[in-house]
């Protein structure tokens, strides 16, 4: 085994497990820690058979082993970007949706205190 | 005058000139006039001026923008079941002795959607020249897409009917509404009509779009006006709106 190796592999578990420890103080959702999970197995998977790399390289026609590692790479973190972007919309918009709706439940409230302070004074005279 | 009227006034920042545009409304006898303040998470007093004159408030604990601050209102018409909503600035702007000028027109035509504009006939109303530029431009699109001409689409000064409000309480452009909204009412088949009033150049506070933004503006609204086009042109949308 090859020093390189060696540091990869060691990196790839280490992230590894500071995925699954996020996962399980409940700081990352599992929905989104699927792809940090899957890449990584890809990482180490990668860092232990090191001819797959040369085997798949082959197949895709890339002559170069770590061009595909790169183009994979970018690839994937644009897709992923990607979905982060649809995310934070769907965000924006639940959030949009609630600030409405709390404005439109102070009015009521404060429409609702107004109504018994005129009851009450209205009582007491 | 049995017609239930919304006045929504959007505000961000708009203390100083906010006093004197609720002043003139309220001295506004022969409408049935219910005035809202949708207060856009000021960091001025905009909330206190409104209070303090007895005004209805939805206050935004968080920024929403103009398109998110216009539709919290539309919502409130939509389930107070107002008749009618009209749309006017709080920077005074809009001058509320225009606002009959748009419900009559409403009364007599029934037309959904009316928009108060500063371009229909010549006013004294005198825009900064890249504005100028910027409605010419949307004139055009408008002319393309709708096959008609809106002289003034960026107009804030505008008059909803029960079904846009219901519409506009559903789907609301967020960032800069008054352009892409037309092109969903539109689509929708509702009648936008386009009335001459006089506007008088802001009292304070600043316009949603700064000169340094404004191609970024056009870039946006482009996008944002030929992506609802597509959008509303499909009959699923389409349907999901009439029923």
């Amino acid at each position: 085994m090859e020093r390189i190796q060696i540091i990869a592999i060691t990196v790839s578990l280490l992230f590894l497990y500071y995925i699954s420890r996020m996962i399980i103080k409940g700081r990352l959702r599992e929905e989104y820690a699927i792809v940090w999970i899957v890449c990584t197995l890809g990482l180490v998977l990668f860092s232990f058979w090191r001819n797959g790399l040369e085997i798949l390289s082959g197949v895709f026609g890339v002559y170069e082993a770590p061009n595909l590692v790169f183009t994979a790479a970018i690839f994937a973190i644009l897709i992923y970007l990607l979905h982060l972007s649809v995310v934070n919309s769907k965000l924006q918009q639940s959030n949009k949706t609630l600030t409405q709706e709390l404005s439109l439940l102070k009015d009521k409230i404060e429409q609702n205190e107004k109504v018994q302070q005129e009851q009450q004074s209205t009582a007491a005279t | 005058m049995h017609q239930r009227i919304l006045i929504i006034i959007p505000c961000y920042n708009e203390e100083t000139a906010l006093p004197a545009v609720l002043r003139d409304l309220k001295a506004i006898k022969q409408f049935n006039l219910t005035i809202l303040v949708v207060n856009d998470c000021s960091k001025d007093r905009t909330a206190e001026v409104a209070r303090q004159q007895g005004i209805r408030l939805l206050d935004l604990p968080v920024n929403l923008g103009i398109g998110g601050a216009m539709q919290t209102g539309y919502k409130f018409a939509h389930r107070n079941s107002f008749d009618l909503a009209i749309q006017l600035d709080g920077d005074g702007q809009h001058l509320p002795s225009e606002l009959h000028k748009l419900i009559d027109h409403h009364n007599a035509t029934g037309d959904s959607v009316v928009i108060g504009s500063r371009f229909v006939q010549k006013t004294a109303y005198r825009s900064q020249w890249s504005r100028r530029t910027g409605i010419f431009y949307f004139q055009l699109l408008y002319k393309v897409l709708l096959n008609r001409k809106i002289y003034d689409c960026t107009s804030g000064f505008r008059l909803f009917d029960k079904k846009a409000i219901a519409v506009a309480a559903q789907v609301y452009p967020d960032d800069y509404p008054e352009p892409e909204s037309l092109i969903l009412f539109s689509k929708l088949g509702m009648n936008i009509a386009e009335v001459p009033v006089l506007m008088q150049q802001r009292q304070g506070g600043a316009s949603s779009i700064g000169s340094v933004s404004g191609v970024y503006y056009m870039i946006k609204v482009t996008m944002a006006i030929i992506y609802s086009f597509i959008r509303y042109s499909q009959k699923k949308t389409w349907n999901a709106f009439r029923s």
